[in-house]
């Protein structure tokens, strides 16, 4: 099972190192963590996918709240987040296939970025599921490159995680 | 009020706002301005012979006062050799503020000269650790760092000051609150999940508590007392946990694990509810998980990421062990019967022969003090020897490396210890291997004539592996004859230290009463067969 967790965290350096080794020393495995400041300066906000059970989770949230730095966890129930990942796709087109790429790319709702003789390159926000969907459709082109930024994450309707109702999820 | 002053002279400051009487350290040219500073203060400085004595004697300072320890070091090798007694007080909840030197702050990430990450090292074990850049923030989060290391599930916090940052001048005034948003450790046990918890114990057969050392650090020894007593449930324990109730307890029945005592170990096999306090139950503890499948177990821990790591909780309580067990108290009724009675009936005495036993030296200390000591350990056979024989009265009088298990550490923690209590006596029981590991810190007792007693059992081995290599690899013995060792008499007389050799049982008695009566620092050396098994 993959769970995301939004992880509020103070601005700080080192912070980012602090989390990530301990997801190391513990031997859990993260399949992505992304970083960016929030609506507060001194607020980063981290979402973290996690690969693993109900044990796994628990003792990662639990973990992770021992550090001074982290504020808030809240584990993202996947019905009521919206779940975003952006991916940039370089991939090999000449005169005979550019034509199907770029139908393709509509039918995906993605947009062409960057155009050279030989490559096109892609940008294609949206779930998981849909990145690898068009990741899988055009490896028949040949992929050069492929950079994602990993999974990002906010809760649908008025519902915010802050650092004001910090006592809620523990 | 604010005044003008260096970062360097804020940093005493802040130390003496926070109680504290005594650093031990060394210096060196990137902690210079500190030393200054403390110059003209009266906190006392203790100069060890090495950084990781410092550390343990924070540690042993800590654990007897319930303060934090302070230590300090130079950056670079000074502060990596602070590591491990930062460690080992991580691993036993100890709280201590390490303060590091560090290279001028222009220079940090160039490998100059002396320059080590420290924060980077010591972010796995520390609770919290930080890299001062800005000199405004240094009163701030140096009252943070005490704060931290106090409270909660308590544990060492270090601070790195680059050198350039000490000497700058900063306007000072001490902060009115600390509040840390990501930092609010909850004391009190959830309502809901005590009731629980009395149900559960009023409804068992057989309940047995294992206490740990999260009971003696919130001072909870009184209130488990009382559960102990009215619900008539014996009490095993973890290596940290002895003390949390005497060991001549009627209902103690000793320590469990791979080294515990066989009464403990068949308790919690019996027994059909388990309650946890202040305890992680780590290997050596438990052994095999397994045994705890089919009983129902209780965790009371302030530190939730300890309740369901190591074993599956059905009432867990995040909270301190004091708040929750007097909660409990007021709620539970009484037991009639003891149902570990048997057991502890079957405790067996060792038979005596005419030889001289570690044991027999052991309970000859007890007796003679009657428990009015503080005992530190080392780590080895004598540890364990300790831990079995040794009588403790009070909690927080046995102290010894039971998370990371360091050699080393008993001498140190001595002295530390001997300053925080200077009205006890203070005994190290040590081996010849550990002892050897920080045997240098027989200077600091010289220099500041700390009058602790070290009993040092040699077996010219490293007895537990020894005894670990002659059952598991059938006595191909590598690497745990300490041929070589000096003549521990002669080397007491180097630092000016008395000392007796005790190798005969008819003088036992005689050497324990002269140690006993001797004012000041003394060694007594027990001469050991390294054939003495850990457990007999
Ligand atoms: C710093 C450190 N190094 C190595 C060990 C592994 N170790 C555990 S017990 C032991 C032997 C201890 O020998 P000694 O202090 O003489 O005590 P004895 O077992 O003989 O009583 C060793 C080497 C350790 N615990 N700590």
């Amino acid at each position: 099972m993959k769970y995301t967790l939004s992880v509020l965290v103070e601005n700080h350096p080192g912070v980012l190192s602090r989390v990530a080794g301990l997801f190391s020393r513990r031997g859990f495995n993260i399949d992505s963590l992304a970083v960016g400041v929030t609506e507060d300066p001194t607020i980063s906000r981290m979402t973290i996918v996690v690969n693993g059970d109900d044990y796994i989770v628990e003792q990662v949230t639990k973990q992770l709240n021992k550090l001074i730095d982290v504020i808030k966890i809240k584990k993202l129930n996947p019905k009521e987040a919206v779940e975003r990942e952006l991916a940039l796709i370089k991939v090999n087109a000449n005169s005979q296939t550019r034509s199907d790429i770029i139908q393709i790319t509509e039918i995906f709702r993605a947009n062409i970025v960057d155009v050279s003789k030989e490559t096109l390159t892609i940008e294609i926000s949206g779930d998981e599921d849909k990145i690898e969907a068009l990741i899988e459709l055009l490896k028949q082109y040949g992929i050069r490159e492929v950079v994602r930024t990993g999974l990002i994450a906010i809760e649908r309707g008025t519902k915010v995680i802050t650092k004001s109702k910090s006592e809620e999820d523990d | 009020m604010k005044r003008k002053m260096t970062v360097a002279r804020a940093m005493v400051e802040v130390l003496k706002s926070e109680g504290v009487e005594i650093i031990f350290g060394i210096p060196g040219a990137a902690i210079y301005p500190f030393y200054d500073a403390l110059y003209s203060s009266d906190i006392k400085h203790v100069l060890v012979r090495t950084e990781q004595a410092a550390a343990h004697e924070a540690s042993g300072y800590a654990r007897t006062t319930g303060k934090v320890g302070v230590c300090v070091a130079t950056s670079g090798p000074g502060a990596t050799n602070l590591i491990t007694g930062i460690a080992t007080a991580y691993m036993d909840s100890v709280p201590i503020v390490a303060i590091t030197g560090q290279v001028n702050s222009s220079l940090i990430g160039k490998d100059v000269f002396q320059e080590v990450d420290i924060t980077g090292a010591t972010a796995p074990f520390t609770k919290h650790n930080y890299l001062v850049k800005d000199p405004k923030k240094i009163v701030k989060v140096l009252k943070e760092a005490f704060y931290i290391a106090s409270t909660g599930r308590r544990g060492p916090v270090l601070i790195d000051v680059p050198i350039d940052v000490q000497m700058q001048e900063i306007e000072f005034e001490l902060p009115k609150e600390i509040d840390i948003p990501g930092y609010k450790p909850k004391e009190r046990g959830h309502p809901l999940q005590i009731k629980r918890a009395v149900e559960a114990i009023e409804n068992s057969q057989r309940p047995v508590i294992c206490s740990g050392g999260g009971v003696i650090a919130s001072k909870a020894s009184e209130e488990l007392k009382t559960l102990v007593e009215k619900q008539k449930i014996p009490v095993i324990s973890t290596l940290m946990g002895i003390g949390s109730i005497p060991t001549d307890h009627p209902y103690y029945l000793g320590m469990i694990g791979s080294h515990g005592q066989k009464e403990a170990n068949i308790a919690l096999r019996q027994a059909d509810l388990l309650i946890v306090i202040g305890a992680r139950l780590a290997d050596r503890a438990l052994g095999d998980t397994k045994i705890t499948e089919n009983m129902k177990i209780i965790h009371i821990d302030i530190d939730p990421a300890e309740i369901g790591k190591n074993v599956d909780t059905n009432i867990p309580i995040v909270g301190d062990a004091k708040q929750v067990l007097s909660e409990i108290n007021k709620r539970i009724s009484e037991r009639k019967d003891f149902w570990a009675q048997e057991i502890k009936a079957q405790k067996k005495e060792i038979k005596e022969d005419g030889n001289l036993h570690p044991y027999d030296v052991l309970k000859e200390i007890s007796r003679a003090y009657n428990g009015d000591y503080i005992i530190t350990t080392d780590v080895g056979q004598h540890q364990i020897w300790a831990a079995h024989n040794v009588y403790i009265k009070e909690p927080g009088t046995f102290i010894t490396s039971g998370g990371l298990g360091t050699m080393g550490y008993g001498v140190p923690a001595a002295i530390g210890a001997k300053f925080g209590r200077p009205d006890k006596e203070v005994i190290s029981i040590t081996g010849d291997g550990s002892f050897q590991m920080l045997l240098q810190e027989l200077a600091t007792i010289k220099r500041e004539q700390v009058p602790i007693k070290i009993v040092l059992f040699n077996n010219t081995r490293l007895g537990m592996v020894y005894e670990l290599q002659k059952k598991r690899c059938t006595g191909r013995f590598i690497a745990t004859c300490l041929d070589g060792n000096p003549d521990f008499m002669i080397l007491a007389k180097a630092y000016g230290i008395e000392s007796l050799r005790l190798e005969s049982k008819e003088k036992l008695k005689e050497a324990i009463e002269i140690m006993k009566n001797h004012n000041g620092p003394f060694l007594l050396e027990v001469v050991t067969s390294p054939d003495e098994p850990t457990i007999p």
